[in-house]
């Protein structure tokens, strides 16, 4: 169940808001961020706060990038794989963190901490490569960076 | 060219940029910030603020340099309320992040172009849509939005002359297709962000059926110093007759000094790359860029000296989009680096319509055979057929997915039958 204060708050935010729809986003987003995924009762959660069906939700919640239909790690990673970051090495980076993590693209490592998804340019060119982890940007990457990157979070999360 | 001579160009968009800060409302005002704002609202004519960006040639910066004014003038007099105006941060053109650096260098120009757009289209709802990604630049709105409205400059009754607007971020959930200005409304609606082909176009009906200006950061931006300085004062920032104000250069690939640019429109592809990214790095030799983003097509060597506004590229068969300079040397193979723009379309495309679903992808295999050595004249043929198809898409995202290719095909053909002909990559 969703915490009672975040759900208030939605609540209001939904009766204060012209068109309830327009928020359907930051409540996915809210719902995900209490769940650590979109679960299904989130799916179902978001329609019956602003009057939508499931699946007018579910169509929304399958289209976006940050909205995740199942769960992520603790750390969800974003490699950028755009022409940019591409021309700089994203693929070795790419293989660098699936060696690391021994996962591949697209995967959690299985004690929940990291998720490796590859993502368009995220507007961080000039400092290619780059990704994000939590959609905190970090670039330009090494292979060395990325590991202080790792450990750091891995201590963080102890 | 030394850089004392680069000096010589006025910063405008930019010129309270810091490497470390955004710029205060205290700063922005010192260098004449809402000024151009207060003398609008003094004179109370929204038609004026129309011509006036209408006679500043103000072309629209999101990609489409569609003119600003004659946007706003689309706007029936009659027409209903409430209006709304969209300021579009979802910058999501591969190579592109001025939206991002004039956000996160000068909040308050952002919002003064957006209360002058406002008035000058009479709406009364201001909406900043913006990606994910810039999580810390929509925060940065929220807050500087209230600073401004603890000023009377956003709100109700702005420096006492009876206008009101409101301003809110909206964030997007993060895709593509959501830059778009027909899609982004959809996706403001909360309904899936497919494009919607017009007519209706978004002045007559646009967010909730209502007549609605979309416009990109950076034409935003502009607005300020065009309502301060007068249209002439614009036409005068460019280097060339057909180009008017400066322009935001986002240059990135291989060049020294990656980032962002404000120069005049008009400036010389060469000198952008030369001297202000501090030439090609390791000693390499500029073999072609994408001027202004994925969407465009390689501009070669032989155009190094090309003025880089939207006419000229024009003339010569190209945009200048974004004006996302995406650089590349001479060791890169460029039929791999299509490949790269083609899995960043398909991935993308929105999948409403089949052209573009089903072509996109069948367009990236071919592409990606020739770059393995395993295509041949008839391969080449068939991607060239596929990429005319696209142009009968449903929206101006597939044709913009293939420019780079058919770009490709026109200028560096050879490239391409070099990868036939020796059975493999030349590059590799
Ligand atoms: C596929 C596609 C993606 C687009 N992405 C953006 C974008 O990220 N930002 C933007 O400002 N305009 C984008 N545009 C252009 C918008 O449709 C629209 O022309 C623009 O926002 C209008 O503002 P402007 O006239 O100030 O440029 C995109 C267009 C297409 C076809
Ligand atoms: S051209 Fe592509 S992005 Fe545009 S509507 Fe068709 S499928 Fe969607
Ligand atoms: S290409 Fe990776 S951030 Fe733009």
């Amino acid at each position: 169940m969703i915490p009672e204060p975040t759900l208030s708050h939605l609540k209001d935010r939904i009766a204060a808001a012209d068109h309830p729809r327009e928020l359907v986003v930051d409540v996915m987003f809210a719902l995900q961020e209490h769940y650590g995924y979109l679960s299904d009762e989130a799916v179902e959660t978001t329609g019956a706060l602003l009057g939508m069906s499931p699946l007018q939700v579910e169509e929304l919640a399958t289209f976006y990038t940050f909205l995740y239909r199942e769960p992520v790690g603790r750390y969800v990673i974003h490699l950028c794989d755009s022409v940019i970051c591409w021309l700089d090495g994203a693929e070795s980076l790419r293989d660098h963190l699936c060696r690391k993590l021994k996962i591949e693209m697209g995967r959690t490592t299985p004690d929940g901490l990291f998720t490796l998804l590859p993502v368009c340019c995220i507007g961080y060119c000039d400092r290619s490569p780059a990704m994000l982890v939590n959609r905190k940007v970090y670039g330009p990457l090494t292979p060395e960076k990325v590991d202080e990157l790792l450990e750091k979070l891995k201590q963080e999360s102890e | 060219m030394s850089s004392q001579e680069t000096k010589k160009y006025p910063s405008v968009l930019l010129q309270n940029r810091h490497p470390d800060r955004i710029a205060t409302l205290d700063e922005y005002r010192r260098s004449g910030g809402y000024e151009g704002l207060t003398a609008l609202l003094g004179a109370g004519n929204p038609k004026q603020a129309q011509q006036v960006l209408l006679d500043a040639n103000l072309l629209g910066r999101g990609g489409a340099a569609f003119p600003a004014g004659k946007k706003m003038m689309t706007i029936a007099e009659n027409a209903p309320f409430p209006r709304y105006v969209v300021c579009n941060a979802d910058e999501m053109e591969p190579g592109t992040f001025k939206d991002r650096v004039l956000i996160f260098a000068d909040p308050h120009q952002l919002i003064e172009g957006i209360v002058i757009a406002g008035y000058a289209a009479r709406a009364s709802h201001g909406i900043i849509f913006i990606r994910p990604e810039y999580e810390q630049a929509a925060r940065i709105m929220e807050r500087e939005i209230e600073v401004a409205r603890s000023e009377g400059l956003v709100g109700r009754n702005i420096l006492q002359s009876g206008y009101d607007m409101e301003i809110v971020v909206h964030r997007s959930g993060g895709r593509y297709i959501c830059g778009e200005a027909t899609a982004q409304i959809n996706a403001l609606m909360g309904v899936r962000p497919n494009p919607k082909q017009p007519p209706p176009y978004p002045t007559t009906k646009g967010l909730w059926q209502r007549p609605t200006v979309v416009q990109n950061v950076e034409t935003l931006c502009c607005m300020p110093h065009i309502l301060r300085n007068g249209a002439q004062w614009f036409g005068s920032l460019a280097l060339t007759e057909n180009g008017a104000g400066t322009k935001v250069f986002c240059v990135s690939g291989r060049v020294e000094r990656p980032g962002c640019y404000e120069l005049p429109m008009g400036v010389p592809l060469k000198e952008i790359v030369e001297v202000h990214a501090g030439g090609i790095k390791n000693g390499g030799r500029f073999k072609a860029c994408l001027p202004g983003g994925a969407s465009t097509a390689f501009v070669p060597a032989r155009l190094y000296d090309i003025p880089m506004d939207y006419e000229s590229l024009k003339q010569e068969g190209f945009r200048l989009g974004t004006a996302a300079v995406m650089v590349f040397d001479h060791s890169d193979c460029l039929v791999d680096a299509t490949v790269n723009l083609l899995d960043f379309f398909a991935r993308e495309s929105c999948g409403w319509c089949t052209p573009c679903r089903d072509g996109l992808p069948y367009i990236r295999d071919l592409m990606k055979r020739v770059e393995a050595g395993r295509g041949s004249t008839e391969t080449i043929e068939k991607i060239e057929t596929m990429c005319r198809h696209m142009w009968s898409a449903y929206c101006a995202f597939a044709p913009g997915a293939v420019s780079p290719v058919q770009g490709l095909m026109a200028e560096f053909k050879d490239e391409v039958m070099a990868h036939v002909e020796q059975g493999g990559c030349p590059f590799k």
